[in-house]
């Protein structure tokens, strides 16, 4: 661990100013990932700037019928939040899908958006790696990559980001609230993480000193049909291997309208909106979500140790899918799958 | 009649509990020491080669860093292997930290980095540039396979595979029924909660005080002293509770070299904890790639067994296990061929973890006999009753006890077994197929030469000790129990102490030898105990014991009484006080039979029943039920007896789906080495977990029928899931872990 500097931000004014100020400054709010990236010396900020007095931490009604979490709500507290579960059950379900309760507690809704991969490499700072040295090189291209992409890989790069959380915000179009140097502007979920290219080390497209306020969660109808189907190595506290969002607004048996999202396939939530027009207008069946998943994953490419994910993905999809058509999500109390 | 106070036999809770749940019990880590100064190791980041050069000047440039340790500055220590062989130590060339610019794996120790604070330290050691010079490594078993070789030196208490007898080639080529196949068992690290750790307090007089994690005092003890040309009275090794260890604490590790160093070095105390990175720096569980061949009848009776393993060591020591015998010893055949090899890689040398050998091979070869119970359509428990052997056959020995029948009679049972239809496949519920699998575990019922003293105090308290450890088996609450029951105490007047290298000699604790070696010292030493007090007791002045002999008294209740008049009889303290001392004391010795070791051969035995229900569509698998019927001669304390064998099958589940350290071979390097990325079960994967202990009476191995419990409740366990996972799936996996990717693809 490096040394730094620790200022405690009365304001969001004054967190983005002191970190506009120091190009290697961080905002720490839970620290559930920052801490554990410092002591591995993956992240060497030299300034630690404290967001956790912010006022940022409320579940607030939108004027379009929404939802806006602070940034600084914990996974905890929006997974528990009574609107939330009613409105956007498919958001609280991916949030328990992840962690563990000691670490919801802590984590939070911002912190959750700009946790890194956990690439065996980018932790082990005795290897290369493009993510976290830029130019070294990936060893998990030809190396152990069990747990890595197989969707919109690059020669540079084939880590996941490991959200649980983030998978759900996609399928649910959220919009992240940022305030920055420059003012205030929103990031459709869908552009706020990024495909690794040639520039792995950058993970989403907020600019340096740019702050998250707030996700908006959009007006939606899938309280009753939907699911978080996470596939793992263990039945709790693993990242996943592959996870699926699925919700649908079912208009008798047939899709009125679909949104589908993966984890732990790409460098971000994978969502592909053409692949949910396959679906809309389409009678629920088995058949089809074959065929949508084959299509999701078209692209798909596998490795020597994670070449299984794209079957278990296709499988994982067809599941999903029929979970959120039956309205019998995934519990992720009892963690047997359904 | 006064009846025996019993606390042998019966449930009792720890001794150590309120200790280990208020956080009074102090670990390694946790003694408070002044002037401490902390010490942060520096691994290497290449498998082979040298190192060119360190730069530790911006390091030694901040303040508070007192020094930073490497091969360049070490002080002297000893010069010859032997100073750095512990008691596992296997043959070869024991690691030595710092010793020269080479480094022979990844992760290998190469700088100490000592600050006045922790924080300190830690942030020096990132500011230490290491050049190398790389040379070509090789980790990759399937590479280096071609070249492995049987080990020219056996490793002490491991037995060689016995010679072959019959013709086990030929019986297999005419053997009617035949089944063979490879099987692959996964590097695993033993991953205790406590990571290791060493506090060298450097007393005033200059004497070490060393707080360790260690399995084994004494042997920790000795290793300091003679690399550090130290003698014995210098170097005390004290740790009373560790944190689990599972085989990773039977040699001194290198955080106890570098600690000590450091301290006597600086003169000052010195402590080193090793991160959880660092854990995956030294022993393992080696891979294993066996094949095994079995012949048989259309009954199932075996015509030939051939089992061959090769397995990995270091380019240093030859690390070995006992893999293939096993598969002779559990059944019988006249036509026998085993093998054992080693092949070197460039990682750390290998070393014991939880039932060594028999996890690796038992997995194998009970495996392999239930394709051989598919291939001849003979149930998988009737096949073993089949091919069951009352004797060792290769040593031509009989056995101390063994109740394997038992085992899997009433495994069967409770398990509900003869329901099963043995057609793969043919059970399902909702998306889940479900599966039944069965295997047989066995492991050695060892006992160690071990002294312990007893000390009754004129209050009646007793204090009993031995330089045993407590990993958290219960010994704590077992050796109270004995020396309660022998001397008619209750056990809260029972005072135990282990783990400290001032005490009687005790070997480490492993192999499951703890209780039947370090128990059988205690009952000792407090019979001797006895027999003084009773003396005393007859000698007082009328006496009214004078006339009884020692068959014909009870100690109960701090009292010698008459057995058949418990009224007539004279207090401890009594006794004491008019003989005029304040303490009766007894140091004894207890060693395994020499004739019976010749004679016999020791083992537990067991039988694990498994269900699965594996999720036809996505291969994710939940064990639900696991049965284990235990014959394991006396069990002292039933209730840290069923954790014990409760803790083997979760590691049992462990290795059958999750455990694996995964090696870049390209780097040399394991990459997934933190507990996010090496799974463990966790409670999620596990459900009902049933022990039946059945009765077995022993005696020939020691006085109390001990046999051991620390390893049985692996072995066997992950062949009996995998075995389960077949009947559900109808798929053969030979490949441990059993992952979601095996049993999709």
């Amino acid at each position: 661990m490096n040394r730094f500097s620790y200022l405690r931000a009365g304001s969001v004014e004054e967190a983005v100013k002191a970190a506009s100020a120091d190009a290697s400054a961080r905002f720490i709010a839970g620290g559930t990932n920052l801490v554990d990236l410092m002591k591995y010396n993956v992240e060497r900020p030299t300034r630690l700037i404290d967001i956790t007095r912010l006022p940022l931490n409320t579940i607030e009604e939108t004027e379009s019928g929404g939802l806006r979490l602070g940034a600084m709500t914990t996974n905890d507290e929006v997974a528990h939040d009574a609107r939330v579960r009613s409105r956007y059950p498919l958001l609280a379900s991916a949030i328990l899908a992840g962690a563990s309760p000691q670490l919801r507690n802590a984590a939070t809704t911002g912190g959750n958006l700009l946790q890194r991969t956990r690439c065996y490499y980018f932790y082990d700072t005795a290897t290369p790696c493009n993510k976290r040295e830029p130019g070294t090189g990936c060893p998990a291209t030809f190396g152990r990559n069990r747990i890595h992409a197989i969707l919109g890989t690059s020669d540079h790069c084939i880590a996941t980001h490991p959200s649980d959380m983030c998978v759900a915000l996609a399928a649910l179009e959220a919009v992240i609230h940022v305030a920055g140097p420059n003012g205030e502007r929103t990031i459709p979920m869908s552009e706020f993480h990024r495909l690794p290219g040639d520039r792995p080390e950058i993970d989403t497209t907020l600019q340096h000193g740019e702050i998250i306020t707030a996700v908006e969660l959009p007006p939606a109808d899938f309280g009753s049909h939907y699911t978080y189907l996470k596939l793992r190595d263990r039945l709790s506290y693993a990242f996943a291997l592959v996870s699926v969002a699925a919700a649908l607004r079912m208009d008798g048996s047939t899709i009125a309208e679909a949104r589908l999202a993966l984890g732990g396939v790409a460098h971000k939530p994978w969502r592909d909106p053409d692949t949910e027009a396959m679906l809309r207008g389409h009678p629920a069946s088995a058949e089809r979500f074959a065929t949508v998943a084959d299509f999701i994953l078209r692209e798909a490419k596998g490795f020597e140790d994670n070449a299984f994910k794209i079957d278990l993905a296709r499988r994982g999809i067809v599941r999903a899918l029929s979970q959120a058509a039956a309205g019998t999500p995934q519990s992720q109390t009892d963690k047997r799958i359904r | 009649m006064l009846k025996a106070q019993g606390y042998v036999g019966a449930p009792q809770n720890r001794v150590d509990g309120r200790a280990k749940v208020t956080g009074e019990a102090r670990y390694a880590a946790e003694f408070e020491v002044p002037d401490l100064a902390y010490g942060i190791v520096i691994s290497s980041a290449i498998a082979k080669g040298r190192i060119t050069s360190i730069d530790a000047s911006a390091a030694l440039a901040i303040p508070g860093v007192v020094q930073i340790f490497t091969h360049e500055n070490r002080p002297r220590t000893a010069w010859f292997d032997r100073s750095y062989r512990d008691d596992v130590a296997p043959p070869g060339s024991p690691f030595r930290p710092l010793y020269d610019e080479q480094v022979v794996y990844s992760g290998q120790p190469i700088a100490l980095v000592v600050a006045d604070e922790f924080e300190i330290a830690a942030h020096a050691a990132s500011l230490v540039r290491v050049e190398y010079e790389t040379d070509t490594h090789m980790t990759d078993l399937d590479i280096k396979r071609s070249e492995a070789y049987v080990p020219p030196k056996k490793r002490s208490g491991v037995t060689p595979p016995p010679s072959p007898r019959g013709d086990a080639d030929q019986a297999f080529a005419q053997a009617p029924v035949k089944v063979h196949g490879e099987y692959r068992i996964a590097i695993e690290h033993h991953n205790p909660m406590e990571p290791h750790a060493s506090t060298v307090v450097y007393e005033e007089d200059g004497k070490l005080t060393i707080h360790d994690k260690t399995q084994g005092v004494q042997n920790s003890q000795r290793y300091v002293s003679s690399v550090f040309g130290l003698s014995s009275d210098q170097v005390r090794v004290v740790s009373p509770f560790v944190g689990g260890a599972f085989g990773s604490g039977l040699r001194p590790q290198y955080q106890l070299f570098l600690a000590v160093m450091a301290a006597l070095e600086l003169k000052r105390s010195v402590r080193v904890v090793l991160t959880r990175d660092q854990m995956f720096t030294f022993g393992y569980r080696p891979q294993a790639i066996q094949t095994i061949s079995l012949g048989a009848n259309p009954d199932g009776t075996l015509q030939s067994i051939m089992h061959d393993a090769v397995q990995t060591t270091s380019s240093f020591e030859d690390y070995q296990e006992v893999i293939v015998n096993w598969s002779n010893l559990l059944y019988h055949c006249d036509n026998v061929k085993l093998t054992y090899k080693l092949a070197q890689v460039d990682t750390y040398t290998p070393s014991d973890m939880r039932a060594p050998g028999a996890a690796t091979g038992v997995t194998a070869i009970e495996t392999a006999m239930d394709e051989l119970a598919y291939a001849v359509g003979i149930d998988p428990v009737e096949l073993r009753i089949r091919n069951y052997t009352e004797a060792d056959e290769a040593n031509k020995r009989d056995f101390t006890s063994k109740e394997l029948r038992a085992c899997y009679q009433l495994g069967a049972e409770r398990f509900g077994w003869s329901t099963r239809n043995p057609q793969p496949r043919s059970m399902r519920e909702g998306r889940e197929l479900v599966g039944w699998g069965m295997a047989t575990g066995v492991w050695e019922a060892f006992m160690q030469k071990t002294a312990a003293r007893a000390v009754l105090h004129a209050d009646g308290h007793l204090d009993v000790s031995t330089a045993t450890s407590d990993i958290g088996t219960g010994t704590y609450t077992i050796l109270a129990q004995i020396a309660a029951d022998t001397l008619g105490l209750a056990i809260n007047k029972v005072t135990t102490r282990i783990g400290d290298s001032s005490l009687p000699k005790s070997p480490v604790q492993g192999g499951s030898w703890t209780a039947a070696s370090a128990g059988t010292a205690v009952q000792v030493a407090c019979r001797s105990v006895r027999e003084t007090l009773f003396k005393y007791a007859r000698e007082m002045d009328g006496s009214p014991l004078a006339n009884a002999s020692l068959e014909h008294v009870s100690f109960a209740d701090g009292r010698i009484v008459l057995t058949n008049d418990p009224e007539t009889g004279i207090s401890f303290t009594d006794i004491m006080r008019a003989k005029g001392v304040d303490t009766v004391e007894a140091e004894e010795m207890a060693a395994p039979g020499m004739m019976t070791s010749l004679r016999y051969s020791g083992y537990s035995h067991s039988a694990i029943f498994a269900e699965v229900r594996v999720d036809e569509e996505l291969g994710i698998v939940r064990v639900t039920r696991i049965v284990n019927a235990v014959a394991a001669g006396t069990i002292l304390n039933p209730k840290t007896a069923r954790s014990q064998i409760i803790g083997g099958i979760v590691f049992g589940i462990g290795m059958a789906l999750e455990e694996e350290s995964l090696l870049d071979h390209n780097l040399g390097r394991f990459m997934n080495h933190n507990l996010a990325e090496y799974h463990v079960p966790v409670n999620a994967d596990i459900h009902d977990i049933d022990v039946i202990f059945v009765s077995e009476h022993d005696d020939k191995l020691n006085p109390m029928g001990i046999k051991g419990l620390g390893e049985i409740g692996i072995v066997g366990t992950a062949a009996a899931i995998g075995n389960a996972i077949f009947h559900a799936t109808g798929k053969r996996i030979r490949e441990y872990p059993i992952t979601v990717d095996k049993i999709l693809g």
